[in-house]
């Protein structure tokens, strides 16, 4: 995989159909849906719990903003990954260009991904800080690798809209 | 403008409705001008970069004071990143949340 930037555009070419699965994951890994943990953490409080009035009054006129905020970011995320999907060969590599405009969208999108997966796994500090992990084996294992691989599509992001100027990589 | 007539016609009303009213107001005023502070918690999920980031689009800081906040929360699990007026912080909580960010408003001891 290459990953760089091309004009007003991200681009992540040489996409194997792993890292594509990966990639077009990113949308249904927001759901946050029957993870009670992920909806905590994505939804917290404004404040404890003695700040009963602030609380209620964030339940009821921001949380619904928020929602709308990071649904409308998967929106564009998913739009942008419909560019992955009717390739010809289907075990082809591929490459997704992503304007920089939506670059935000995807920082996003990447971290309610990244929020939820971990939360639904409970993964500890020290296995998200552990980059050197054994090969894949399981579906925890593989879960981890995807939170790790979103966090690196982060950095990448977040080093192009600070130091757009800089050479492709 | 009110003529004086206007105003002798008033009084009886005025002396039962206003007064619980003032003195209201100024509990929620003294409550609101109360120092309150913007904390942001750590959390091992958010990226330092972004946390940066994050610091220095909401508060303007420059990179040094951002990545300074971002490593107190880092180690010490916690930094106060504004102190003002509630509205304000109010404000900023939501913006924070916007990001992702674990952030919670505090009264100021």
């Amino acid at each position: 995989m290459e990953i760089r930037r091309h004009g007003d555009s991200l681009e992540i070419s040489e996409l194997d159909p792993f890292l594509a699965e990966l990639l077009r994951q990113i949308p249904e890994s927001t759901n946050r849906e029957g993870t009670e943990a992920a909806e905590q953490r994505i939804f917290s409080l404004p404040g404890d719990v003695s700040q009963t009035e602030l609380c209620k009054e964030w339940k009821l006129y921001v949380e619904p903003e928020l929602r709308r905020l990071f649904e409308s970011a998967t929106e564009t995320v998913a739009s942008d990954l419909q560019a992955l999907n009717g390739k010809s060969k289907p075990f082809a590599n591929c490459t997704l260009r992503i304007p920089i405009t939506n670059a935000d969208a995807w920082l996003s999108a990447l971290n309610q991904a990244r929020l939820v997966i971990a939360s639904k796994f409970g993964f500890t500090e020290g296995e998200l800080g552990d980059h050197y992990r054994s090969p894949i084996g399981s579906r925890r294992d593989l879960s981890l690798f995807q939170v790790n691989f979103y966090g690196f599509l982060q950095e990448f992001i977040l080093h192009e809209i600070h130091d757009g100027s800089s050479p492709a990589k | 403008m009110v003529s004086s007539e206007a105003i002798l016609v008033q009084p009886p009303f005025r002396s039962t409705i206003e007064s619980p009213s003032i003195e209201q107001e100024h509990r929620t005023r003294e409550e609101l001008d109360l120092p309150w502070q913007v904390v942001v918690h750590n959390d091992p999920i958010n990226l330092m970069t972004y946390v940066t980031m994050v610091f220095q689009r909401v508060f303007g800081f420059n990179r040094e004071k951002a990545e300074k906040h971002m490593l107190e929360v880092h180690r010490q699990g916690r930094s106060i990143v504004w102190t003002g007026l509630r509205e304000r912080a109010e404000l900023y909580v939501q913006q924070l949340h916007g990001y992702l960010l674990l952030a919670t408003l505090e009264r100021t001891n």
